[in-house]
């Protein structure tokens, strides 16, 4: 009897715990939402987003900033997914379990661990100075895109894991190679989870400071090429509250930062829902 | 010891042993399988029928470690199928299967049928229509479906499923159909279906059957073969194994005192 009340007293206890987990990552979550944009939304104007900063940033919008962003995560995005679907096709497909399989698989875990500041490091050396690249999106897109080429080849691998072996099986029966089975049965089943592994990495990329200061640099002028050197929403950020020039752009473009994340993962929700529905 | 058919010979199987890795699973077997004829594998659980079967389609390449040896003469071109010399996709372009679950890609009920004629390459719309109308037709399926191709396969029931599965396995032609336990997922309605379809599919193509209902053997095989721990106990027109087995052990296992 009384370990039977006992029981009914630890389910009580880890119920409440459970709840008190729960509610506090969602009040974490408001409250930097709240912060963020209470300061910073009455900043954002159109003239915010449509106008190139003025005088190091104390005016104007940011413009240039957010086309940073958006090329340096595109340049990573386009780099790192064929890579890394490659990879993680490679790894279940293409080669058993082995030396080589245990090699990759440690070096992408690896990789994975490694601070952004290293592969800014790494990034400045090799793009930056010995290829010659200078300051640049081509030089910060490819650094992002070995900072998130373990994401997407970890998300690779699990989505194609999931797919049921009977799918492969039925692909060879009907006469398929190799690489038709992993064209026509994996791949468009794997979708879905390759698609989670690119949000998380536009995320990742989209809020990286440290890598890119010192890949890309931090100049405000209107990019020509991918040679251009650019700064992003999140250097700017960090360079307007650090070096003091104003806090109130500063929260501006937090706000900003807060709401352009909101719509990819809106509109990459949305399409991958219209995906998943449209095949079921 | 195992009977020589009179007929035409679509393959004939001979001294195979096969091996995963180091477990023999199946021992010396000689088996002759008859032109548009069905023939059923029976036999308990583990008996090696449905490695056996799958030596037909070499699906066991697609595993480490799995060895064959001895022969499977296919016919009229005297093919060794399991010859390593033989790329198992040639094998598997005249051999197809249906599988003991029904299968269907997460595609249309259209796509799915097209899938074998989509990896030969054909890209002729009008050709790929007409094939796979023509296996729906033959897998009894078409009059159900012929409104809704363009569904997900998904929708239909188990056994449309699982004849749909069967037209995929047709819209290519095959000269031999294999058949791992195609009923054992369904009900006595869809089985019934799937038994009346491969009796009629017989006068196209070639069927090997495994299966573990007994009756199912009886009732629409032409010969069958009983299979205990890796061997071929007897092989005979199924009549003849149902109603006079020459072996005890056949009489034991269809008689019901073990399996």
């Amino acid at each position: 009897m009384r370990s039977n009340r006992l029981r009914y007293v630890t389910q009580s206890v880890a119920k409440i715990l459970i709840w008190i987990a729960a509610l506090s990552t969602i009040a974490v979550m408001i409250l930097i939402l709240f912060q963020i944009l209470r300061e910073g939304l009455p900043i954002l104007r159109l003239s915010f987003f449509t106008q190139s900063p003025k005088s190091m940033g104390r005016e104007g919008g940011i413009l240039t900033p957010i086309i940073g962003t958006v090329a340096l995560t595109v340049v990573a995005i386009i780099v790192a997914t064929p890579l890394g679907v490659g990879t993680a096709v490679f790894l279940r497909e293409y080669t058993r379990e082995s030396r080589i399989s245990r090699v990759i698989r440690f070096g992408t875990d690896c990789l994975a661990g490694v601070p952004s500041i290293i592969f800014g490091l790494f990034g400045f050396v090799f793009f930056v100075i010995y290829l010659n690249m200078g300051w640049s999106i081509l030089s910060g897109g490819l650094t992002l895109a070995a900072m998130i080429l373990p994401t997407i080849i970890c998300t690779t691998e699990e989505a194609i894991k999931a797919i049921p072996y009977s799918f492969r099986e039925v692909s060879y029966s009907l006469g398929g190679t190799k690489w038709q089975t992993v064209t026509r049965a994996i791949l468009p089943n794997a979708l879905p989870g390759i698609f989670t592994g690119i949000i998380l990495s536009v995320g990742r990329s989209i809020g990286e400071t440290a890598a890119i200061i010192l890949t890309a640099g931090s100049s405000l002028v209107m990019p020509t090429s991918l040679f251009s050197p650019i700064r992003t929403m999140a250097v700017h950020f960090y360079i307007l509250a650090r070096e003091g020039i104003s806090m109130e752009m500063a929260y501006g473009t937090g706000a900003a930062l807060i709401l352009l994340v909101l719509f990819v993962n809106t509109i990459a929700n949305g399409l991958l829902n219209r995906y998943i529905r449209h095949r079921s | 010891m195992v009977t020589q058919i009179s007929e035409g010979l679509k393959a004939e199987v001979k001294d195979l042993n096969f091996y995963y890795t180091h477990h023999q699973a199946l021992k010396n077997i000689h088996l002759q399988i008859a032109e548009k004829k069905i023939t059923a594998l029976i036999g308990p659980s583990g008996c090696g029928k449905t490695t056996y079967l799958r030596c037909f389609n070499r699906m066991h390449d697609l595993y480490p470690g799995n060895r064959y040896e001895g022969e499977i003469i296919l016919f009229p071109d005297q093919l060794n199928i399991i010859s390593p010399k033989i790329d198992p996709i040639e094998v598997r372009m005249r051999i197809s299967m249906v599988f003991q679950k029904p299968n269907p890609f997460p595609k249309t009920v259209f796509e799915n049928v097209a899938y074998g004629l989509r990896v030969r390459g054909e890209s002729r719309r009008s050709l790929v229509e007409d094939k796979v109308e023509k296996a729906l037709k033959q897998a009894a399926l078409w009059e159900e479906v012929k409104d809704r191709v363009q569904d997900l396969a998904f929708n239909l029931s188990g056994g449309q499923q699982q004849r749909l599965c069967i037209a995929r396995a047709l819209a290519t032609d095959p000269e031999i159909l294999l058949f791992d336990e195609p009923t054992s997922a369904l009900d006595p309605t869809a089985t019934s279906k799937i038994e009346e379809l491969i009796m009629q599919l017989k006068k196209e193509v070639t069927i090997i059957i495994v299966t573990h209902n007994m009756q199912q053997a009886a009732r629409v095989s032409d010969y069958t073969a009983f299979m205990y721990l890796g061997e071929i106990i007897e092989f005979d027109k199924t009549d003849k194994v149902f109603t006079h087995p020459s072996k005890k052990l056949t009489e034991d296992y269809i008689t019901g005192r073990f399996g």
